[in-house]
């Protein structure tokens, strides 16, 4: 496998993604990134340099709204699948120390 | 006459006909449900009185004559990736197990407003990662054809319930193959329209700039029925596309009489079974003698779209799917300290393997010192595929090939190698990477008894091309449903 | 301290925009209002939901932008830029990172050492976060999605600032620029503008720049002073007993007067940012661009340029009136009813002044009507009220806008001209204080205060004092 994938790479990769892997998990994960990407080191045969990176297929551009305020107090709706809310709020474990 | 046999469009003009009724035919389809869907396990959830409820309001609609459309009154049954008022919205996820919608996606609507009747949630892959309907946290969905045998995915549910007689018709959503490659795994017709053809709105998002909803049926005029009622331009999707023509089904008409195929060598060398390839190049040789000029040709860069679709995929997938953390909706851990633990024992515990998978990948090639190499080499792959068919399609009106190398393989063979599992993908995946449209239709059984999809694609916004092609070639062979041995 | 060291600093200005509703959703921007009163599923993150580019935002993007000499972006695009936080819905903000809107502009300041160009690196359009209310009782935190999603840009200086005095200098000349193109109100107090100091301290004359920290939660311009200083002798602590300087984030404890690093292991600064494939590119075509142009409003430097050659005021007086372009309208609308551009200028300069800083209140809280001042000036202007009463009538117009003349009609407030009335109080009050007659015809001359003072008491402070005392010394004298 010409990718490696260090343990400190996954712990760092699990902090960026918000996911705890158990120890097999890990080892488990240090396999699959490491053969993913030598799958897609192939794209390395195709020389790109010329290319412009394509992130829309069509040249699309200028979708607006106009600046009028349409949507009223809605807020039963936004908090009905929160799992925790108090006072019409999120809650949430304490942010500060 | 058997009422299931029956597709979308025919059902619903007996209907109007008042030879059926809503109820009868809600009832029929909820009825093969209890019968066989503990076999199949196309649902996540069955809506039985909503169901019930909504075919009476739709039958006193078209009694009154406000509901004339060509879908009025037909049951259906939507892919659990997409948002539903009121109605369990999972993505086959137990991060979403307890997750109620407060508005309904665009595409739903539209058959809404149309007078269908929604019947349930179809399993999937999990968010649509998978190709087998294995990975969803609701148990795998079996290919009515023979249970052994997975219905493919990851729109595997929506597939395997229109194959077995569970609904009419299904939505389905296709980000690289999840909508062509069970459909013919399931012997059904599915078309992934052009790219920004159908509203993403309420289409919860895995890979946003690759994700199409589309229609899966019993054939193709069900198909550019549907297509003609789901898509539309909307202002709350900044990627649709206002199309000048939405008039799909003009396009049934049995002519392909100088039509232009071009057939990819690349499509049939290694890893294709031999039996798929005799089918396909059997329908090319049917769409031959009605006129249509078929000839092979070199596509190019083909070995290129699955990577360069894995890059992109996880990249946005890992950022789409950031916002399920336990705050705003879905499941939260039991247990946890503190709010980052919170975070990452809510995704360890809610999210399953193949979606941590993409999502520790996309992570990956997006961090810092890793983003040009991996993800712009992507995006820049991405133009070379979309030139290369932009070159055939200045020769060609439709590429044929293939719409899988095999037939359905069996439950459990495939999860055990990723890489193996996404080589599947290889004929459909270009096709989301280019913002085509494509189609899958049935072209036959292989020794097993299982279908075979042939795969017809067409150039951007030129849908009715392949329309035509697959209802031209469906003249020349009857429908064939899992049961009809 | 042996070393002499330069404090080196840029900022990072968010400003949030005077649009009515969000940048990427139809939901009110307004101010307040209950928890997630103003949310939808857009600005909330609920799944399935897409956002939309609200034109104003560009527009005002724009704007700012031509204001300080920037160079606009005519193809610019979004990106998303990921970290999770509860008050991010989507656990990601959509900002600008590769192609932001406006580049390379600068805006020139003026301090004791004299005028400056501060450099601008870039202006970018983003989403703000939503707010973090914390219960100490339940001990957890409560988010509230109102703000998310309210238009920002982000204003990034060069580091080009030396000192406190060059910062804030610098924050005036923004606040003032986006001010006038109603971009704004920036508030410092209220946070719909907000500055992010990033310094670093470096030997005097050395090429090199320190390593820098950012600091975070400057609500007001004392407590950006206040952390500068904190900053720049803590970094020359640090170098002068040889340790290091850590690149960090630090939140501001203005009430502490102390700065704390923000840093934790489970934030690592990677914000993985790529284009935003739900929005698609914004394109500013030269005619666009050309609009906008047209549209801008007359800035402060070309209002004082102007006021210095249309009214005869003194230049303190232009530049206090031009401070706030609510006082400038002020200003300008009265003139242009009445006429007496130096008499207005008093008015907001004197009386106006003091009653709001009585008040404790901002140029901008100004509520008195244009037409009430003029009228009110007319009428001291004519004498039909004398100076104490039309201060008098001031407070009425500045508290509840009153009209002056129906007030002073109302309250027969006007002055009594009628000379034979006057000589007659007058000779009642001269009767009636032998004594302070005594006094001023034995030469104390002062003593006239008094019986002016009588008299004025008398007439209910209606009469004109010059004539009071001319027709008194008449008497006296006589």
């Amino acid at each position: 496998m010409a990718n490696i994938i260090s343990d400190e790479t996954i712990e760092y990769v699990g902090i960026l993604a918000k996911l705890e892997l158990s120890e097999e998990e890990k080892e488990q994960a240090k396999k699959d990134m490491g053969s993913m990407l030598d799958y897609i080191d192939k794209l390395n045969e195709l020389d790109t340099s010329a290319v412009e990176p394509m992130s829309h297929v069509f040249p699309v551009h200028n979708i607006f709204r106009e600046d009028v305020v349409v949507n009223g107090d809605d807020r039963e709706n936004i908090l009905k699948n929160a799992p925790e809310q108090k006072d019409g709020s999120f809650e949430v474990p304490k942010t500060v120390e | 006459m058997d009422l299931l046999s029956l597709t979308a469009v025919e059902l619903s003009k007996k209907i109007k006909a008042k030879e059926v009724t809503v109820i009868e035919a809600t009832k029929a389809v909820l009825n093969q449900i209890d019968k066989i869907e503990d076999k199949i396990n196309s649902y996540v959830t069955v809506d039985k009185e909503g169901a019930i409820k909504r075919a009476e309001e739709v039958q006193k609609l078209i009694d009154d004559g406000s509901l004339t459309g060509p879908l009025a009154g037909v049951p259906v049954a939507i892919k659990d990736n997409m948002c539903t008022s009121g109605m369990l919205t999972t993505c086959s996820s137990k991060i979403l197990e307890n997750f109620y919608p407060t508005y309904t996606a665009e595409a739903v609507l539209n058959l809404e407003k149309a007078g269908v009747v929604i019947i349930g949630k179809t399993n999937m892959d999990e968010f649509a990662m998978g190709s087998t309907t294995e990975t969803s946290a609701y148990g795998p969905t079996r290919n009515p054809w023979n249970t052994e045998h997975v219905p493919g995915g990851s729109s595997g549910g929506s597939c395997s319930a229109v194959s077995a007689n569970e609904c009419f018709f299904a939505l389905g959503s296709d980000t690289g193959g999840s909508i062509r490659q069970p459909s013919s795994f399931c012997g059904v017709t599915g078309i992934k329209p052009t790219y920004g053809t159908v509203s993403r709105y309420g289409l919860i998002a895995y890979g946003s700039s690759l994700d199409q909803i589309g229609p899966v049926a019993k054939d193709v005029t069900d198909c550019a029925t549907i297509l003609e009622t789901i898509a539309s331009y909307d202002k709350k999707d900044s990627t649709s596309v206002a199309r000048e023509d939405y008039n799909f089904t003009e396009a049934l008409v049995d002519d392909v009489t100088g039509m232009k195929i071009g057939i990819p060598k690349d499509y049939f060398g290694e890893g294709l079974e031999p039996e798929v390839k005799e089918a396909v190049l059997a329908a090319a040789k049917e769409l031959e003698k009605k006129g249509a000029i078929i000839e092979e040709f070199d596509l190019g860069l083909v070995d290129y779209a699955i990577p360069a679709y894995y890059v992109i995929a996880a990249a946005e997938a890992s950022s789409n799917l950031a916002r399920f953390d336990g705050v705003k909706y879905g499941y939260r851990s039991e247990d946890y300290n503190g709010l980052h633990n919170m975070y990452k024992k809510t995704r360890s515990e809610g999210f399953g393997p193949e979606v941590k998978r993409r999502i520790m990948l996309g992570s990956f090639v997006l961090s810092s010192g890793y983003y040009d190499a991996y993800y712009l080499k992507a995006l820049r792959t991405k133009a070379l595929i979309k030139q290369e068919f932009d070159k055939a399609f200045e020769k060609y009106d439709v590429i044929l090939g293939p719409a899988a190398p095999t037939t359905a393989p069996k439950i459990g063979d495939s999860l055990s190698d990723p890489i193996k599992m996404y080589l599947g993908d290889i004929y459909t995946i270009s096709v989301n990477l280019a913002g085509l449209p494509g189609i899958s239709v049935p072209c036959g059984v292989d020794s097993k008894g299982l279908p075979i999809g042939l795969q017809l694609i067409g150039d951007c916004f030129k849908e009715k091309n392949i329309i035509r092609a697959a209802y031209a070639f469906e003249q020349t062979r009857s429908y064939t449903g899992p049961f009809d041995k | 301290m042996s070393k002499q060291y330069e404090t080196v600093i840029g900022l990072e200005v968010h400003v949030e925009l005077a649009t009515k509703t969000k940048i990427f959703c139809s939901c009110s921007t307004e101010f307040g209002g209950a928890p997630n009163t103003h949310t939808c599923p857009v600005c909330t993150g609920m799944p399935g939901s897409l956002p939309v580019l609200n034109k104003q935002v560009v527009e005002y993007a724009i704007a700012v932008g031509l204001a300080t000499n920037c160079t606009i972006t005519q193809n610019c695009k979004f990106d998303r830029k990921n970290y999770f936080y509860p008050d991010n819905p989507q656990n990601y903000q959509i900002s600008q990172l590769y192609l932001p809107i406006c580049r390379n502009g600068s805006v020139e300041i003026e301090t004791e050492e004299g005028k400056k160009s501060i450099g601008i690196h870039e202006i970018h359009m983003e989403e703000d976060a939503g707010k973090l209310i914390h219960d100490d009782w339940d001990d957890c935190s409560l988010v509230d999605f109102n703000r998310s999603g309210v238009p920002l840009i982000e204003i990034v200086s060069e580091p080009d600032m030396r000192s406190a005095e060059e910062v804030i200098a610098y924050l005036e000349k923004l606040r003032m620029i986006i001010q006038y193109l109603g971009a704004s109100d920036c508030k410092l107090n209220e946070g719909s503008m907000r500055a992010d100091v990033n310094l670093s301290v470096r030997e005097l004359g050395a090429e090199e720049f320190g390593t820098r920290t950012e600091m975070k939660n400057l609500n007001s311009f004392k407590a950006i002073a206040r952390a500068i200083e904190s900053e720049r002798e803590r970094q020359i602590d640090l170098l002068e007993s040889g340790e290091e300087v850590i690149q960090e984030t630090r939140r501001w404890d203005d009430t502490k007067e102390y700065s704390y690093a923000m840093r934790s292991k489970e934030d690592a600064q990677d914000y993985r940012y790529f284009p935003d494939p739900d929005l698609v590119p914004v394109v500013i075509s030269d005619e666009w661009l050309e609009e906008v142009r047209k549209r801008q409003p007359e800035l402060r430097d070309e209002k004082m340029a102007r006021y210095a050659k249309e009214y005869e005021i003194p230049e303190y007086d232009i530049s206090i009136i031009t401070s706030s372009k609510h006082l400038a309208d002020i200003f300008e609308e009265t003139v242009a009813i009445c006429n007496n551009p130096k008499k207005v200028s008093n008015w907001l300069m004197v009386e106006t002044m003091r009653l709001l800083k009585e008040h404790d209140m901002e140029p901008e809280d100004i509520r008195f009507s244009p037409a009430n001042l003029a009228k009110l000036i007319e009428l001291a202007e004519s004498k039909v009220i004398n100076s104490s009463v039309a201060k008098e009538v001031f407070e009425k117009v500045f508290d509840e806008d009153i009209n002056p003349e129906e007030y002073v009609e109302k309250h027969g407030l006007k002055a009594v001209n009628d000379e034979g009335a006057l000589r007659a109080t007058i000779e009642k009050i001269v009767e009636a204080n032998p004594q302070s007659v005594e006094d001023y015809r034995n030469g104390k001359k002062k003593a006239i205060g008094f019986l002016v003072g009588q008299t004025m008491k008398e007439m209910k402070g209606k009469a004109d004092p010059g004539m009071i005392n001319q027709i008194l010394t008449d008497i006296l004298e006589g």
